[in-house]
């Protein structure tokens, strides 16, 4: 039995220190959904979509009140889309134009899964759904997509890190008037998970169940509230009571994420452990590596705070839950946190550290507006280094990047919401364009070769 | 069904004659209470059965907020599973 203690401290991580459910997402197969005609399958994608996440709003409405935590985001993730539009691949617009409706029908803030996988190779079709990606961007609202350019297993696709750079300053251009803000639903992966609940990146992997409930539990402001009355403690206090905190905060995950399955009729997929920061004071990853000790974040030592952070997030979380997926590690998104932003604004923060700082968390280059005169071949350049920490390490890395229309370093893209403001970042001036148009496959690293 | 009902604010005259009998009009049942001051607060937790209730557990979370703000506490109706996930091995 818990005690009054236990009880008010429930209280506080919610009204005080931001604990919430950052998302429940809804895995849908669209397999079944592949008609004669694009026309066809439009009509029963949105009709699938609708009906299989009708409640969800209803019921983590619900759900929010009854526990007394709240879910921030409902959302929705599919099949790959590439996959569902394959037949009539240069028709792909229309299964987007669909997916969108059927988003602002259920009442979601965003969809996600127009995406392909092309960490090997790009089939005809492929290479046709990619080239949709910006108009389909510039003229749906809820609509996210991703593409994996490389794994572990398979290499990097070369020919696909420079056909994204590409599609990149594409997608920013055609939404020039919102501040490229297409590319905020845009994330280019290396080894990409199946099971991902969080947004831009988010879709419903081929080897999921048929409706799958994926939940991503957050909570920046209440590790750092944890670690806020240890000034005097070592780091290996430290870690033990973020240990410590990550559990409670997945718990309350993992006990959201069965009852929503439960009442959606879905199956119960994972708990993300990830720490999602909000543009929020006090919900910020930046802030809790501050608090270890750093004066700003992205000066030295950040690395190993973060490495530090990110594993006892996950062992705190592992212990909480027996099925954790997902991403599951701190997040770094510049815009959306309003330390990284003010450290990226004093300039202590550059994006050659924050490349550091992906080798050793979840995810990668997030939210990062740079100049919007750098070339396509330097966006690839910079996904391709990404790629290749994701590669070696085996793990998942992503390049969620805005070549903001118009706007050079020093300035600011302001996206509103959770998406927060984004500093416009230096990037280097020197060309990678030669290395770029070389094209090919990156060959997998020989630790792949475990069979 | 158990709910943990917390009402947490500045000490006054009848805040748990008030609180127990806007539950009672709605057929809660209340299992237990452990109340103490701390420094000016009140901090209540009861712990009630809302099998017979009248409203659903959404429903009662809402109208207690809301009827704590009336009269300047701050009252949550939680389902007692989030505290036993979140603070039991």
């Amino acid at each position: 039995m818990f005690n009054t203690n236990e009880v008010l401290e429930t209280i506080d991580m919610v009204e005080r220190e931001h604990l919430d459910i950052r998302t429940v997402t809804m895995g849908i197969s669209l397999m079944p959904c592949i008609g004669a005609t694009a026309e066809a399958t439009a009509k029963k994608v949105y009709d699938a979509v609708c009906k299989k996440a009708e409640k969800i709003v209803k019921v983590t409405q619900d759900l929010s009140l009854e526990y007394g935590i709240p879910i921030v985001n409902k959302r929705v993730s599919i099949t790959p889309a590439s996959l569902i539009c394959a037949p009539f691949a240069e028709k792909s617009h229309l299964i987007g134009k669909a997916l969108d409706d059927a988003a602002k029908a259920v009442g979601i803030d965003f969809l996600g899964g127009y995406t392909a996988l092309v960490h090997k190779g790009m089939a005809d079709y492929e290479r046709t759904f990619i080239n949709s990606i910006p108009e389909v961007l510039a003229s749906t609202e809820r609509l996210c997509s991703s593409v994996n350019i490389g794994s572990s297993k398979s290499g990097i696709n070369m020919d696909a890190v420079k056909l994204m750079g590409e599609i990149v300053k594409k997608t920013a251009e055609m939404t020039a008037k919102n501040g490229g803000f297409g590319c905020a639903k845009l994330v280019v992966f290396c080894n990409a998970v199946e099971d991902n609940p969080f947004m831009a990146g988010a879709f419903h992997g081929v080897g999921e169940s048929g409706t799958v409930i994926n939940v991503g539990v957050s909570g920046p402001g209440v590790v750092q509230h944890a670690i806020d009355g240890m000034p005097q403690a070592d780091l290996t206090e430290l870690a033990e009571t973020i240990k410590r905190t990550a559990f409670k905060i997945t718990r309350a995950g993992q006990l959201i994420a069965r009852e929503a399955a439960k009442r959606l009729n879905a199956e119960f997929g994972i708990v993300d452990l990830s720490l999602a920061p909000t543009p929020a004071r006090g919900d910020s990853v930046a802030a809790i590596l501050e608090q270890m000790g750093l004066e700003s974040v992205g000066t030295h030592g950040t690395t190993a705070c973060l490495a530090m952070l990110n594993d006892a997030v996950k062992k705190g979380g592992v212990m909480a839950s027996s099925r954790v997926g997902g991403l599951s590690g701190a997040f770094i998104p510049v815009s959306e946190d309003i330390g990284m932003i003010e450290a990226a604004e004093r300039g202590s923060l550059c994006i050659d550290k924050l490349e550091a700082m992906t080798a050793v968390c979840s995810v990668g280059l997030d939210m990062i507006a740079v100049p919007g005169d750098t070339p396509a071949t330097t966006i690839s350049a910079i996904i391709a280094d990404e790629a290749a920490i994701g590669m070696i390490n085996n793990k998942t890395t992503a390049v969620r990047i805005i070549p903001a229309p118009n706007k050079k370093v020093g300035d600011e893209v302001n996206f509103g919401g959770l998406l927060g403001r984004a500093p416009v970042m230096p990037v280097h001036g020197e060309s990678a364009e030669k290395f770029i148009s070389r094209g090919g496959l990156i060959p997998a690293p020989i630790h792949s070769n475990k069979n | 069904m158990r709910a943990v009902v917390t009402v947490v604010g500045k000490d006054k005259t009848g805040i748990i004659a008030k609180v127990s009998g806007f539950l009672a009009e709605r057929k809660v049942n209340i299992l237990d209470i452990s109340q103490t001051i701390l420094e000016e607060y009140f901090a209540m937790i009861m712990i009630v059965d809302i099998s017979d209730s009248s409203v659903s557990l959404a429903r009662l979370a809402e109208e207690c907020a809301e009827m704590g703000g009336k009269i300047g506490m701050s009252i949550h109706v939680q389902h007692e599973e989030i505290f036993n996930a979140m603070h039991s091995v």
